[in-house]
């Protein structure tokens, strides 16, 4: 990373409940000091359509569920030095993947969703991306450099990783990563 | 009581224990931890988790501390890059066997398994998970198994076999598909043979066994083996 | 006893028909009852004595028949060519040259010595064997001191034939020393790997020398008491047996004050069902005393602590069949076969893509390429050698490249096979050395017992990573991942099985790397076997 120019960060959203993304900004006043180093440049928090190229790191929240999260995720690969998988969503799967337990479970959790509540015209929707046979964590797609584990992950533990990446180190988990 | 003691060196600490001592134990005893998930005090020892695997110089093998017993001159290391690699991947193999998912467990933040992952920095798992869909069986009027969370680390059974003295539990198949039981595959609720007396619940390491409505840290004695067995000892 | 040897030479001609379980599915019992009643339709049932024997080793070519003198051996027979051979060969003297099997490599560089008897008596009658000489190591030994027989094993120089090669008289020492009584053996006929058939096959010809190896052992190390543990999935085997003792025991053989001795022995069957864990020396205890067959922890070793907390000594029956000959012969007789570390013969099943299948006794020391091309005979139908998986189902496939490695425990540990259980299996080029790992770590998963993590949790992992390289979803980390947790499976398990287990694995990847390379890259499987629809839901 170039000392100069300010780094390049981004984060993504997919399969998740945007806890980690809060998690994220409770690291409250260190943010300020962040700010100092890095550039915002995508993210659910800023207004940018189109997932810029060149990213230095990338955080992801959130498993990979359905066939846009999947196309976006091989995106943001393809785009980004150091990927991290930020909550456990993206670690194991989590919340998202409890219905990888059941067979076509796609199908499964759609009619559970949408069809079963319904008193009146009870149909699973067409016009939302498809869902992948199981919600599945990042790593078994793409390659992913780090992993902060966590639902969500402690704030601290974020600013902890963030700290050593952007000092150019690999930050230490022993006794620091922690699943739920 | 006549014991013969042994000279040993663990981690470069010199050692002297009685004879018969495990590893694990002698190790302890000079404030060496070893990690352990199916070991427990008050329990004879099982062998089956490997995260006590530990390396004696002079033989390219590896020991589980918890059965292995010290021998005079051993020079045992608890901690190596090999022996790291090694339990991190015994850890990711059990979170990966069937469905753990911290988040929702009744057991989070008081599970072994979820601490030695927490330990040994275990921040993904490199293999898919099985996603494993198990009998979740609370026929009992409090005590639930969700076998899904089990790691047949058999606390449970031990613990009922030799503390309780009632051998409820046992294991029925084998290999993957092994299952903690109750009587001969009974409903829980079924069984003649529970006594309901919870140290299964207390001993398991992880969010398996538990009893419904019970905050998890009352739930978790995981000392009830070693307190009862030294209780009885007492003259 | 001599009115049995003259019952025995009265005839000139002996018809042996192999009726063990290979040649009874290629109709052995009819042309068994084919003979008997052309003997008797030539009238020469007085002088040619047809006999039901076990394995006389030519498996592929089964039914198989040997007639003696002369050693002529049928192939293939038919009992509509039986009253060709008896009119031809008993009454006009002429062998029926075009079924007479062509006496190749295929014996001449075996060396029969647990097999001695193999295919030469009759099984059901012990006198065929103590007209072999049988029982004669007994008798010597009883004459002897406990002491005296150990030395001589030791000298011998034998090794465990189950698998692990630890020095049987140095186990026997162990076990005779320890304090506790009583003592028992365990003998373990517990052959659960596919494709392997040497200890059935044994027990089936020559229950005798099993029970004269148990009898001198429990001499030698002060044992009253043995068990025999047998599969229910060999019944010939465990009728020949059950045979046997009863005879043994008739003869005062077995039972109180053998042969009018204060030695004093017993005999027991158990019988397995069914799990390839239970033949691991801790779980066969365990099931023996009725337990599940799961294995524990060593030390206590059973040599101290066995059966019921009692020294055990557990021994491999092909080890046992191998005691009556040293103590007969001496130490150094025996120790004069095969390689100066490793002493004696090694019966081996071989199988797979090779011209002469069936059950071998070669010398240690053979190299591999005389087993395969020699014995075997190559590989059929004019295809390419590819690889010989040495060990049965947790042993390691060798390449072309270390054919002309001797076989010993220690060079075939060396290149990541195993002795194991004695299964030789031939792949010619036409197999996958993917899909053939994946077969054997499936099989494994399988028959792990589930105690240990690294066994239970880690082979069910491998067998899914194979799932995915054949199913075309494989990626490079793949091959990592399989490296890393195989060599956590052979260091982490508990017992044999988990440690072995990863050896077709580990030597695939050594050994036949470019296959994984080209299937997760290429997607492609020049054998044919993968990208084949199993039916499961499908990867992603």
């Amino acid at each position: 990373m170039s000392t100069n120019a300010k780094v390049r960060v981004a984060t993504v959203w997919l399969s998740g409940c945007s806890g980690c993304h809060m998690s994220f900004l409770d690291q409250d006043e260190r943010l300020v000091d962040l700010a100092k180093k890095i550039t915002l440049v995508y993210s659910p928090l800023v207004d940018v359509k189109e997932f810029p190229e060149n990213v230095d790191v990338t955080l992801i929240e959130g498993a990979v569920a359905n066939e846009e999260q999947l196309a976006m995720l091989k995106k943001v690969r393809g785009r980004t030095k150091i990927l991290v998988s930020l909550g456990d969503c993206a670690v194991t799967g989590n919340v998202t993947a409890l219905r990888n337990s059941w067979r076509h479970s796609d199908q499964a959790v759609l009619e559970r969703a949408y069809k079963d509540p319904a008193d009146l015209n009870a149909a699973v929707p067409t016009a939302v991306p498809k869902l992948l046979i199981k919600a599945r964590p990042l790593h078994e797609i793409v390659k992913v450099d780090f992993y902060i584990p966590g639902c969500p992950p402690h704030a601290d533990l974020i600013n902890y990783v963030l700290t050593e990446l952007l000092a150019g180190r690999a930050p230490v988990m022993e006794g620091r990563s922690k699943y739920g | 009581m006549s014991t013969n003691t042994v000279k040993l060196k663990i981690d470069g600490v010199d050692v002297t224990a009685a004879e018969g001592t495990t590893i694990l134990k002698a190790a302890k005893d000079v404030g060496i931890i070893i990690p352990t998930l199916c070991s427990l005090e008050g329990l004879t020892a099982y062998g089956g988790c490997r995260l006590c695997l530990v390396e004696v110089s002079g033989t390219p093998k590896l020991f589980p501390a918890c059965t292995t017993p010290i021998g005079p001159g051993m020079d045992v290391t608890t901690q190596s890059d090999k022996l790291k690699e090694y339990r991190k991947i015994a850890v990711q193999l059990l979170l990966a066997e069937r469905t753990h998912i911290c988040s929702v467990c009744v057991a989070d933040d008081h599970c072994e398994l979820q601490a030695m992952a927490n330990q040994l920095g275990v921040d993904h798992v490199m293999f898919e998970r099985n996603w494993s869909r198990e009998e979740i069986d609370s026929t009992h009027d409090f005590l639930v198994i969700d076998r899904n969370r089990c790691i047949l680390c058999t606390r449970c059974i031990r613990v009922c076999d030799q503390i309780e003295g009632v051998h409820t539990l046992d294991l029925k198949l084998r290999g993957k598909d092994s299952q903690v039981i109750m009587d001969l595959d009974e409903k829980w609720g079924n069984s003649c043979s529970c006594t309901s007396c919870r140290k299964c619940a207390k001993v398991c390491p992880v969010g398996a066994i538990y009893v419904e409505g019970e905050p998890i840290e009352h739930t978790k004695k995981r000392d009830v083996a070693e307190f009862i067995v030294e209780r009885r000892n007492r003259k | 006893m001599a009115q049995e040897l003259e019952f025995q030479n009265a005839y000139k001609y002996r018809i042996n028909v192999c009726c063990s379980s290979g040649c009874v599915p290629f109709g052995a019992l009819k042309v068994l009852k084919a003979f008997e009643d052309a003997v008797k339709e030539f009238g020469v049932e007085k002088e040619c004595k047809v006999a039901r024997t076990g394995c006389i080793g030519t498996c592929s070519v089964g039914p198989a028949v040997l007639v003696e003198p002369g050693d002529y051996l049928y192939q293939s027979v038919t009992p509509e060519r039986v009253r060709e051979i008896v009119r031809d060969h008993i009454v006009l003297g002429l062998p029926v040259k075009d079924m007479l099997y062509e006496r190749n490599a295929y014996f001449k560089k075996q060396h029969r010595l647990v097999l001695r008897n193999a295919g030469k008596i009759d099984p059901s009658r012990i006198q065929d064997y103590i007209n072999m000489g049988g029982y004669g190591g007994l008798l010597k030994c009883l004459t002897d001191t406990p002491q005296a027989v150990i030395n001589e094993l030791i000298a011998s120089g034998l090794r465990g034939r189950g698998g692990a090669g630890f020095p049987t008289g140095q186990k026997w020492s162990l076990v005779a020393r320890a304090q506790n009584s009583p003592k028992y053996i365990v003998a373990n006929l517990d052959e659960g790997d596919p494709g392997v058939f040497a200890n059935r096959t044994l027990a089936e010809a020559d229950p005798h020398a099993i029970i004269e190896g148990m009898l001198i052992a429990a001499y030698a190390i002060g044992a009253e008491k043995g068990y025999i543990y047998i599969r229910s999935e060999y019944p010939l085997a465990i009728q020949t047996l059950q045979k046997a003792i009863a005879q043994a025991k008739a003869m005062t053989l077995l039972g109180e004050s053998i042969l009018e001795t204060p030695f004093k022995f017993d005999l027991e069957l158990r019988f397995g069902a069914g799990a390839f864990v239970a033949g691991e020396e801790t779980a066969i205890l365990a099931s023996v005393e009725g337990k599940r067959a799961m294995p524990r922890p060593r030390p206590p070793y059973p040599a101290n602590s066995g059966l019921w907390q009692k020294p055990t000594l557990i021994q491999n029956v092909e080890t046992l069949a191998n005691i009556p000959l040293i103590i007969q012969n001496g130490g150094a007789w025996f120790a004069k076969t095969g390689t100066p570390k490793c002493t004696g013969t090694k019966c081996f099943s071989l199988t797979g893509k090779v011209n002469n299948p069936g059950l071998i006794e070669v010398p240690m020391g053979i190299t591999l390429r005389e087993v395969v091309f020699d014995v075997g005979g190559g590989v059929p139908d004019g295809k390419k050698f590819k690889a010989v998986l040495v060990g049965g189902p947790s042993g390691g496939c060798l390449p072309d490249t270390l054919l002309d490695i001797p076989i010993d425990y220690d060079s075939l540990v060396k290149v990541g096979a195993i002795m194991g259980s004695g299964g030789i299996v031939v792949l010619d080029e036409d197999s996958c050395m993917v899909d053939t790992a994946r077969f054997f770590t499936e099989f494994c998963v399988d028959e792990s017992c589930g105690k240990c993590t690294p066994c239970r949790a880690g082979l069910a992992r491998l067998k899914d990573v194979f799932g995915k390289i054949t199913n075309g979803a494989g990626e490079m980390s793949d091959i990592t991942t399989l490296e890393k947790s195989s060599s956590f499976i052979r260091d982490g398990s508990l017992c044999g099985l988990g440690q072995t287990a990863p050896n077709p694995v580990i030597t695939t990847l050594r050994y036949f790397k470019d296959e994984y390379i080209q299937h997760i890259v290429e997607k492609r499987c020049d054998a044919g076997k993968c990208f084949k629809s199993r039916g499961e839901e499908e990867i992603e």
